[in-house]
């Protein structure tokens, strides 16, 4: 039987998010097919990934995560310029772990004003992470959205418990919001919902299906993110046309894998910096290859080695 | 592929024998259309109507063995669609022209690279041998101590086929598969693997030009066919194993309807970027990928990827139910029990793991359940937990009486209690596993 090359076309196509402002403005989404096929048709928008700094690390981190930024890892700005600078960061997440109640529990004021202070240092978009603190996020991120009014940042994560809060100051202020939901394809849908219904366009929306690392749950990130895709592309439903973004450096870096030693665990051998570096870069390119537009990375080695495959798949 | 009922029916005897447990053959042949009976079960049916039937009930994309090692039969594009059933082979590749201490370096890992988890063990599969040397002695004899240093199964590669024939004869009844059969020498490569019970890779330059000659090895007895379309670099590998899946799932061609192998080996000397490639052709339809080397540190994170990509996703992975030791615990040393769903398991520990605290964790059957979902099954509650705490026997093995229990599952808490008696204390611990280490270095 004659070989003819077969090629997918779908009804719906994905949305856009476009981020930050002016000149520094990235779009990412749009694609009409499913993750790089590029023969199916047009992926306008190549995916990106921000690097992320956070405001206050774990003292616990394995060397493997903190050498490439040991310099600059007590200072978030310097952090942020360092991966913009030598690592080519397109865009920037500063995770706001400070503000954890359990933590060092910073309060808003200080957030709004770390965020202002980044802005002005930076010239790639910016994303702002909240701690995890369904309650203090809400308080944190809004203050975040109010006091840098316009600057089109992306911002989260808003749940369930707190998307009113958080989505209302996006649209009062200018900015994006990320969706989050528990790996579950209804339940992305129904955020969309929530949070459309407050009065935030789709456009202004990028979902967060909760990323598992690989090894902990990264499958069931996988199928929940292309069967989000299909929705959108093959049964043209709007309400699942918000690009997807993972938050997934946080996710690796706490892996098993990454942190023993070769002396606790003789099985995974000696090189601590190249499991870590491509446990993580392992589980961007399964994230991209199930239909992510925005990745949240830590390492620079990993960064690279996914934005590699990006540019080629994409060529 | 499939036939209708009403197809199958007219290929049958029609006599209504019942002696397949069928009432009718009307009945048989629409149970055989719906895939819920086997053709053997008709002693009757004709040898010619055997042969259709068995052409037209053959999956759409061959299952091919090299070795113990099943490689094809894949069914769909998606794997929340249906399981994808037989994982990539991870095949490591020697040459003739390496020194004999690096092939032996890198069969050793291939022989002992591998990772325990969720009870299985994840290791590579194949081990391939390439004539880099153009002489078929070398190559034959690299064969021979193959044979006697690994038990995996071989791919045999040349681009000479009087060596491609010395390594067949060499592994003859072993299974291997021989690379490559092309458009010009398809038919002795033919010959050749049916002699000595080998498989055949048909390689060209495209997914077109390789289509074309697979019916002439089938033709000549090789029915053990895997695709090389001639990808060079990551685009052309995700573009050819796409378009094979779909010719051979959507189109049904035939002519395609065979695993694939893809030598990442060849398409970088980055070790990093080998692996980023590997992770590509695992999660999008490749059939066997051939690496440069089997360490540990690329494997880990290949090896589950691996098995995360091919687990079924209507199954939850599952640990054995009992006491894992984290951090050497001894008497003194907390216990927490939490159920035996592998994510809650493998989260709990890695967080244990994480504090240094010497710590018995106790693993509850629940059929895999994560917390809440076990709690709202009637599986993790009380009446369910304390018997299999106290027939764990962790009681032997501990000089205190506190057991935790998931913040998660708070409200069972007295009722636990109770149920276990005064010989226990029943503490709560955190909702998340990311808590933990705070909470046990505060106990």
């Amino acid at each position: 039987m004659a070989f003819s090359a077969l090629t997918e076309k779908y009804s719906g196509k994905m949305g856009t998010l476009t981020i930050g402002s002016g000149d520094q403005a990235v779009t990412v989404g749009g694609q009409a097919t499913m993750p790089f096929a590029t023969f199916d048709g047009e992926l306008p928008n190549k995916p990106l990934i921000a690097m992320e700094v956070y405001d206050v690390v774990d003292p616990e981190w394995p060397a493997a995560v903190v050498d490439p930024f040991k310099d600059v890892i007590n200072d978030p700005i310097a952090w942020a310029k360092k991966n913009i600078s030598e690592y080519g960061a397109k865009a920037i997440c500063l995770q706001l772990a400070s503000t954890d109640p359990n933590g060092e529990n910073k309060d808003a004021a200080y957030a709004a004003d770390l965020v202002g202070k980044m802005l002005a240092a930076i010239d790639v978009p910016l994303l702002v992470w909240g701690s995890g603190n369904v309650e203090k996020d809400a308080e944190v991120l809004a203050k975040v959205c109010e006091v840098n009014e316009g600057k089109n940042l992306l911002v989260g994560p808003a749940v369930e418990e707190n998307y009113k809060k958080i989505a209302a100051a996006c649209l009062g202020y200018g900015h994006a919001v990320v969706s989050q939901s528990p790996i579950d394809v209804n339940m992305a849908k129904q955020m969309n919902i929530l949070i459309s219904n407050l009065g935030l366009p789709m456009e202004k929306i990028i979902m967060e299906p909760s990323t598992g690392a690989l090894g902990y749950g990264v499958e069931y990130s996988y199928s929940v993110m292309e069967r989000i895709s299909l929705a959108a592309l093959a049964q043209n439903d709007d309400k699942m046309q918000a690009p997807i973004i993972n938050d997934l450096g946080k996710e690796c870096w706490k892996a098993r894998e990454v942190k023993l030693t070769e002396e606790e665990e003789p099985s995974f051998g000696p090189d601590m910096e190249k499991r870590g570096v491509l446990w993580e870069a392992t589980t961007g390119i399964d994230m991209l290859l199930s239909g992510s537009n925005l990745l949240i990375m830590r390492n620079p080695k990993a960064v690279k080695l996914v934005e590699e495959c990006i540019d080629e798949l994409m060529a | 592929m499939g036939l209708t009922g009403i197809q199958i029916f007219k290929l049958l005897p029609k006599t209504n024998c019942k002696e397949c447990g069928s009432p009718t053959c009307l009945a048989f042949a629409m149970a055989l259309a719906g895939g819920k009976a086997e053709l053997d079960k008709c002693p009757y049916v004709s040898d010619e109507a055997k042969a259709t039937l068995s052409e037209a009930s053959a999956p759409p994309i061959r299952g091919v063995k090299i070795g113990e090692k099943k490689i094809g039969e894949e069914l769909v594009f998606y794997r929340h669609e249906k399981t994808f059933i037989n994982p990539t082979a991870i095949a490591c590749l020697v040459t003739d022209e390496m020194d004999d201490a690096e092939v032996d370096a890198k069969i050793n890992n291939l022989n002992t690279v591998t990772f325990e988890r969720v009870g299985l063990e994840l290791s590579a599969d194949l081990l391939a041998i390439r004539n880099a040397s153009g002489d078929a002695g070398k190559f034959e004899a690299l064969v021979k101590k193959a044979l006697g240093a690994t038990e995996k199964g071989l791919i045999l590669m040349s681009d000479n086929v009087d060596a491609l024939e010395a390594g067949a004869k060499a592994a003859n009844g072993k299974g291997a598969l021989l690379y490559a059969a092309t458009a010009d020498n398809c038919d002795k490569v033919a010959a050749i693997a049916k002699e000595n019970g080998a498989s055949v890779v048909a390689k060209g330059g495209s997914v077109e030009e390789v289509s074309n000659f697979t019916s002439k090895i089938v033709a000549a007895g090789v029915k053990d066919i895997v695709l090389d379309c001639g990808a060079t670099d990551l685009k052309s590998m995700f573009y050819n194993d796409n378009q094979v899946r779909r010719a051979a799932l959507k189109a049904k061609n035939r002519d395609l309807g065979f695993p694939t192998i893809d030598l990442i080996c060849d398409m970088t000397d980055d070790p990093y970027k080998e692996a980023m490639l590997a992770n590509v052709a695992i999660a999008k339809y490749a059939g066997i990928i051939v690496m440069s080397d089997i360490d540990k540190e690329r494997m880990l994170p290949l090896f589950v990827q691996r098995l995360n990509i091919y687990t079924d996703p209507q199954r939850p992975m599952v640990m054995d139910e009992g006491i894992y030791e984290i951090n050497k615990p001894g008497p003194d040393s907390p216990v927490i029990i939490t159920t035996n769903f592998a994510l809650t398991y493998f989260i709990v520990a890695a967080e244990i793991e994480a504090s240094r605290v010497p710590t018995w964790l106790l693993i509850m059957d629940v059929e895999g359940m994560s917390v809440l979902t076990a709690w709202s099954a009637g599986k993790f509650v009380a009446d369910a937990m304390a018997p299999f705490v106290v027939k764990s026997g962790i009681k032997d093995k501990i000089s205190h009486n506190k057991i935790i229990i998931p913040g998660y599952v708070a409200q069972i808490s007295g009722e636990f209690q109770e149920e276990l008696g005064s010989e226990w204390e029943v503490v709560i611990g955190t909702r998340e596993a990311s808590d933990l280490p705070a909470f046990l270095k505060a106990l």
